[in-house]
């Protein structure tokens, strides 16, 4: 295994979809229960049984609309409130109308969810208005009631092969180019319709603590989704609104306000004192949250020690057994206990992760992006806030509406120059006989992000970092070298995060302005309504570098009202709040 | 332009006695979204899985999944 073999082979589906996390899999099983004589191919670079944002399983769902509980319109205004104003409401809408379906069909999937005792769903609120949480008490098992599905609608999955470059023709997607990971053969896949749910771009920035792979997001998503998207010529909008969280410190898991909040846990600073209105992660959240860290009253952390044992022990079992399990572990080891102390909390590294902010690959509310037949779905893609339901729902919209799309159309010709192109670079770190190896040019990478485009955003240092960045462009493409086909997928993943990390400086300095509270907060800029209230949609210009322009926010369907609309710009305790317990 | 040999701890140890790579078994390797681990044959002929690569996310599917408790994930160092 991982001796590079260099072959290449061709397949044709009728419907590509690359990423088998959330998104992926509901988007195969909604296009073949459709047209069950369509030939869908669901592709990842790990395995389809445990990849993904929710490899080990998920706590809840952060953003049910559940009748009774919330109104479409209700949950549309919130996110859009929550996002600046900046939003194409039609995407939000018809996500929160027909969320409720695919809470449903999970269920009838095996996946429980947390009933009272009148058997209705017990649904907890978190966010500054609304209520939408939703507790799974068997979360854990999510991956495989996914996978059950998958064989039994028999979708044709290809494990280990990474999808480098999509490949276009005649105005539309055509393909993909994928390499596996652990042979380096090459395979090309000829698709009517590609549908692209590779997750966040969550190993931008480097943790705190300096390990590579201590990510909050799943660290094998490492940003492809937005690379492909860019050298195929897709629109990428505001992707300067950064994902940022606040996590436990070095651990770098969630907290979890979704949890801990509605049973009674609390973000506090050193003196154990609430100081943000509501835990709901927004930008505006976050900038509280760094103002407590940077002011005298820091660290920050999560307070569970005033709460009654049942309660504690009720937390324990969720946040130590679900989503990230080895949590427990982690708090065994440093001797911490939430009965008798504070957690120390601290802030992420930055991401691009639309599944909690709001950029990424640009969609509709079909998924379409603006490349025809190329869908996108889940955290890579710019629905706001969408979380996990959001990419089961997206994913299913995608996979719908590429039944339809692939009915009308052949496979696309594309240039074989275009492979012959790619093999080459792609394979350039094996044909030297030393060089730089893959993980120092993604730490440096990512090491200058962290100096450079952590908010506050300064114009100045985002010049240095795009200079630095193209210093270490030069270095990857004339000196990477890899010794087999493990670390030839790595180096592939370095010059991912290196694209994404261009994208992020370049974005950042287009919008002369600041908005989303610390994930967009320039120093130098006032918020400015009148001139950025607007999209900002990245393409890759003529030149190869970023181009960028304005696009309108379409015409709400949900009208915000004057005084709604600054909701989540007062996050900070005030004087005469008294702190809620 | 050599590499060097730095040494490193791995956050994902295999009890050899309790692995049974050597009837065939990969469900650690397979299922790892990190791609780090790998089979390894000992010396004294017999096979087990190992971390290869360091390079992961304490996920812990290869424990969860592992058939016969052979697998335990710790912290990595850097930030345990």
């Amino acid at each position: 295994m991982d001796e590079i073999l260099d072959g290449l082979t061709q397949i044709d589906c009728d419907i590509l979809i690359i990423g088998g996390g959330t998104a992926g899999p509901m988007a195969a099983l909604k296009a073949k229960r459709k047209n069950p004589e369509a030939n869908v191919v669901l592709l990842d670079k790990a395995n389809v049984k445990r990849s993904g944002a929710i490899s080990m399983g998920m706590d809840g769902l952060n953003n049910s609309v559940i009748p009774g509980y919330a109104t479409p319109e209700q949950y549309t205004k919130e996110i859009t409130i929550a996002n600046d104003g900046i939003c194409d409401q039609a995407a939000v809408m018809r996500y929160a109308e027909e969320c409720y379906g695919i809470i449903q069909e999970l269920d009838s999937f095996g996946i429980r969810f947390q009933k009272d005792q009148n058997g209705e769903y017990d649904v907890k609120k978190v966010h500054h208005i609304g209520t939408y949480v939703l507790p799974m008490p068997n979360g854990d098992t999510v991956k495989k009631a996914l996978y059950r599905q998958l064989r039994k609608s028999r979708i044709n999955i290809i494990n280990r092969f990474m999808a480098t470059r999509l490949l276009t023709g005649e105005g539309r997607v055509a393909g993909a180019i994928c390499v596996n990971t652990r042979s380096a053969e090459f395979l090309v896949v000829r698709a009517k319709a590609v549908i692209m749910g590779l997750g966040a771009a969550g190993r931008l920035g480097l943790p705190t603590s300096g390990y590579l792979y201590g990510t909050y997001e799943n660290a094998s998503n490492s940003g492809e989704g937005y690379a492909m998207a860019y050298h195929a010529g897709a629109g990428l909008a505001n992707l300067e609104c950064y994902q940022i969280n606040p996590l436990i410190k070095d651990y770098n898991g969630p907290a979890c306000a979704y949890v801990a909040g509605p049973m009674g846990g609390y973000t506090a600073n050193a003196q154990g004192e609430r100081f943000i209105e509501c835990d709901y992660w927004s930008g505006q959240m976050m900038q509280e949250f760094y103002d407590e860290l940077q002011g005298g009253k820091g660290p920050v952390y999560l307070k569970l020690n005033h709460l009654a044992e049942e309660t504690v022990a009720e937390i324990e079992r969720v946040l130590h057994i679900v989503e990230r399990p080895t949590r427990g572990h982690f708090h065994k080891g440093r001797g911490t206990d939430y009965r008798k102390q504070m957690i120390e909390m601290h802030i992420s590294e930055i991401g691009f992760c639309s599944g909690h902010s709001a950029s990424g690959v640009f969609v509709d509310e079909h998924a379409r992006t603006t490349i025809p037949g190329l869908y996108a779905a889940g955290d890579m893609a710019n629905v706001p806030h969408n979380y996990m339901l959001g990419a089961f729902t997206n994913g299913a919209f995608a996979g719908l509406d590429a039944v339809d799309f692939m009915a009308d159309v052949d496979h696309a010709s594309f240039d074989m120059g275009d492979v012959d192109a790619e093999r080459t670079r792609v394979m350039a770190p094996t044909k030297r006989d030393d060089g730089i190896p893959p993980n120092q040019i993604e730490y440096k990478t990512r090491r200058l992000v962290n100096d450079y485009l952590q908010p506050p955003k300064v114009t100045a240092k985002m010049e240095l970092a795009q200079q630095r960045f193209d210093e270490v462009r030069e270095d990857m493409e004339q000196g990477m070298f890899v010794r087999d086909a493990h670390e030839l997928m790595r180096a592939l993943e370095a010059s991912t995060i290196l694209d994404c990390a261009e994208m992020a400086a370049s974005a950042s300095m287009y919008r002369t302005e600041s908005r989303w509270g610390l994930y967009h907060n320039r120093v130098e800029y006032e918020r400015d309504d009148e001139n950025w209230f607007c999209h900002t949609i990245l393409t890759k210009g003529d030149d190869g570098k970023p181009a960028h322009k304005k696009q309108d926010v379409k015409p709400y369907i949900v009208e915000i009202a004057e005084d709604e609309k600054d909701a989540y710009a007062h996050q900070r305790v005030g004087a005469s709040s008294v702190a809620a317990e | 332009m050599p590499l060097a040999q730095t040494a490193t701890t791995v956050p994902v140890v295999v009890n050899d006695d309790l692995c049974i790579a050597d009837k065939g078994c990969t469900v650690c390797v397979d299922v790892c979204p990190l791609d780090v681990l790998r089979i390894v044959e000992k010396e004294d002929g017999k096979k087990t899985a190992y971390m290869k690569y360091d390079e992961c996310w304490y996920c812990m599917p290869c424990e969860a999944d592992c058939p016969t408790d052979a697998v335990t994930v710790n912290l990595p160092y850097l930030l345990k």
